[in-house]
């Protein structure tokens, strides 16, 4: 796991090591698809700096993940094994622990637009404007059998 | 005190856009008050990397979270649906998915045909002209000969069908179902100064390349060039009466803070279905203790949102995800009653395209289709491009318990009391959205899809708010006449959502407009008796 980073941020040292041990046991990294995990030190910056207004509800969702882990394993979460954490990390979200649905939302923010993610999913890494996409325009005479239907509203 | 003006509107949304503009050719001195600013479309998100996370934050649909300075609170802890505005020179439109479709003629005759609610004291004949010109100035794309519709012109060719609503109409087609090209408020060609639609997907974050019809870009360019002034960050907290229980102006904080008396010989209010009830509730005074133009006791009761159900295919081939407008193409297979599903009156069928790829991770990771950890890649390669579907959006019948009132305790940052929302989903409304998901489940199955993720009603979706100043003859049993003028204050008109008596089973922003356009004509054959 790479050490801890960006210290200009509100987040303590230790919330800091639980919060990349939390990221990086949702989205993993992944050798088939040749993609960093979210704990890679790029992600991760991003994820605290998107993270700060957010303090007070993510640093509350650090310390339920903490003590999940104590209660369950009588362990430190951030010496589980990647499976655990991640178990942890989902069963909260499941039982809609606001503060843990923040920071899987700010983790998938992040992750998602990292230019190597979105490169390995086809995508060019630039924001939608100025240069737009291309969508096929369709084939109107799919709308034949409506036409012959005829009329359908109310006359009233 | 400043100096006197004519008409003072307040909100600069869609419908104190059109009401401007279509006054300003009196000449008469015309002011439009505005909480909100001008924005700038550079600063859009769709501009920048962060696009799909701003949606979270700074340009949230939802005000509570937003929390710009520009916004006020709204409590709505008390609703299974949550509001959704903006509040900005162009107001709400600033965000919209410029969905455009008309009412249809039943929709104003409902106690006629069904035996539930009111009828509108106009139909859908007094609106044509108006809907036709609010075309122009919107610039409408769309097909036209919808079949779901009576005959209406179209300003520019649809957008574009692209591969989800290409494999959705196929579905249609499978079942034999109506489906037709949107009518949209964005521009496919370039229009009236603005730039054509280069299919950017983020238009419910603002439209950086200004073809979404906001009104900041439409209406208000030209009503500012006829003279009209627009004065930003000027938050009204009450309108004020005379003696002789007409409107006097109204009490308004400047973007300093300072406290402001702005008289005005007509005041019309645009705040839309929550702002304008609001208004009116905090404008209390000796003779209108509950707040003016509220003798019926009206205001802020029946509130209307249309709830909403999402009905999502996942599809084994890629479609068009982040790409394209939300806008695409539209059902109304199911819009008129019919006794044997077991709900009167109906819904619109609007499909999206897809999603981008963060809201594809948090649409998996939430419903459970994609894993934490191990297998999270796999998984959400099967969703990322391969999620289209649709919305039902289901008329909303008024009920006087769905109401707007003063919080007892939350205010904005000038003080001024916010708005409560209670609301409970009725059982005709439940009836109609687990319709709306099953059928769409056909559809979508029809269509190839492999699996379908549901919500009904979609929780953050109260961005229709409509009926909290009802429109009607009977002044015990609405707030303003056939016009827009309020029963009770003979200069005070309301031109908003507020107005609508129901909410039809469509979005109503081109219905909104086309009212305003109405009433500011109206008030412009009157001119000379407009207070009799
Ligand atoms: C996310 C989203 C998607 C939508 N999609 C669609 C769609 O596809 N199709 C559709 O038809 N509709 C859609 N809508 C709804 C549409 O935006 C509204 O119907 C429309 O904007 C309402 O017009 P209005 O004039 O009533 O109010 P608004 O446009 O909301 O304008 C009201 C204005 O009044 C101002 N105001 C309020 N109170 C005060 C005060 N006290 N002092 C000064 N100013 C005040 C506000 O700041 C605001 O600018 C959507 C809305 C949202 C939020
Ligand atoms: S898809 Fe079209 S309308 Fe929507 S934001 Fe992009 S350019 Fe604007």
């Amino acid at each position: 796991m790479p050490a801890t980073i960006a210290t200009d941020n509100p987040f303590t040292a230790d919330e800091q090591r639980t919060l990349l041990a939390l990221v990086g046991a949702v989205i993993p990294a992944s050798a088939e698809f040749g993609t960093p995990g979210a704990d890679d030190p790029a992600i991760a910056a991003d994820i605290l700096a998107t993270a700060r207004p957010y303090h007070a509800a993510v640093a509350s969702a650090l310390s339920q993940i903490e003590s999940t882990a104590a209660t369950r394993y009588d362990a430190a979460y951030t010496d589980l094994d990647a499976a655990t954490r991640a178990t942890i990390a989902s069963d909260l979200s499941r039982s809609r622990f606001a503060g843990v649905g923040t920071l899987v939302t700010i983790t998938a923010q992040c992750y998602y637009r990292d230019d190597r993610v979105m490169r390995s999913l086809g995508m060019v890494p630039r924001s939608p404007y100025p240069d737009g996409f291309e969508v096929p325009r369709g084939d109107w005479s799919l709308l034949e059998p409506v036409r012959q239907r005829g009329r359908i509203y109310k006359e009233v | 005190m400043t100096d006197p003006v004519d008409v003072l509107i307040v909100g600069a949304g869609a419908s104190g856009a059109a009401v401007a503009w279509s006054l300003a050719e009196t000449r008469m001195r015309i002011v439009c008050l505005e909480q909100g600013d001008w924005m700038n479309p550079t600063e859009y998100p769709s501009a920048g990397r962060d696009w799909e996370a701003r949606a979270f934050s700074d340009m949230s649909i939802s005000p509570n979270r937003r929390k710009r300075e520009t916004d006020y609170p709204v409590n709505d802890a008390n609703s299974p649906i949550s509001v959704a505005n903006f509040n900005a020179v162009g107001g709400s439109t600033i965000l919209y998915a410029g969905h455009f479709p008309r009412f249809h003629p039943s929709d104003f005759r409902v106690r006629t045909l069904d035996g539930v609610a009111d009828d509108w004291p106009i139909d859908y004949r007094t609106l044509e002209p108006y809907y036709a010109e609010n075309d122009r100035m919107m610039g409408v794309s769309g097909l036209a000969g919808d079949p779901a519709y009576p005959p209406k012109a179209s300003v520019m060719p649809p957008v574009p069908l692209g591969r989800a609503g290409t494999a959705i109409a196929k579905g249609f087609n499978e079942l034999g179902w109506h489906w037709w090209p949107s009518d949209t408020a964005i521009a496919t060609e370039t229009y009236d100064g603005r730039d054509k639609c280069i299919n950017l997907g983020a238009c419910s974050s603002g439209c950086a390349q200004g073809a979404k019809a906001s009104t900041d870009i439409t209406y208000w360019p030209h009503a500012v060039r006829a003279g009209v002034e627009v004065r930003t960050r000027c938050r009204v907290r009450e309108i004020t009466t005379n003696g002789n229980g007409m409107a006097s102006g109204v009490v308004y904080f400047d973007r300093d803070g300072v406290e402001r008396f702005q008289p005005a010989e007509v005041v019309i209010v645009a705040c839309n279905g929550v702002g304008t009830p609001r208004l009116l509730l905090n404008s209390t005074s000796g003779r209108f203790p509950d707040g003016i133009a509220n003798t019926s006791g009206l205001v802020g009761k029946n509130l209307m949102f249309h709830p909403y159900a999402s009905i999502q295919g996942i599809f084994d081939e890629p479609l068009d995800g982040y790409r394209g407008p939300g806008v695409c193409i539209w059902s109304q297979e199911f819009y008129e009653t019919d006794p044997s599903r077991g709900f009167v009156r109906g819904y619109t069928y609007e499909i999206n395209r897809g999603r981008g790829p963060v809201a594809t991770a948090l649409t998996g990771m939430f419903s459970g289709r994609i894993p934490f950890g191990e297998g999270h890649h796999e998984a959400y390669r099967q969703l990322f491009s391969r999620i289209a579907g649709m919305v039902g959006i289901c008329e909303d019948l008024p009920e006087e318990h769905n109401t707007v009132t003063l919080d007892p305790e939350l205010t904005d940052g000038h003080g001024i009391p916010a708005p409560k929302i209670d609301y409970t989903l009725s059982e005709n409304s439940r009836r109609m959205l687990d319709h709306a998901v099953a059928r769409a489940t056909e559809v979508l199955t029809a269509a190839g899809a492999k699996d379908v993720i549901t919500e009904a009603p979609i929780g953050v979706g109260g961005w229709h708010l409509m009926g909290t100043a009802r429109m009607g003859t009977d002044p015990e049993r609405s707030v303003v006449n056939d016009w827009g003028r309020s029963h009770d204050v003979k200069n005070l008109f309301i031109v908003d959502g507020s107005i609508f008596v129901t909410s039809a089973g469509v979005n109503p922003t081109r219905t909104i407009q086309a009212l305003a356009l109405y009433i500011a004509d109206s008030m412009k054959k009157r001119l000379a008796d407009l207070f009799d």
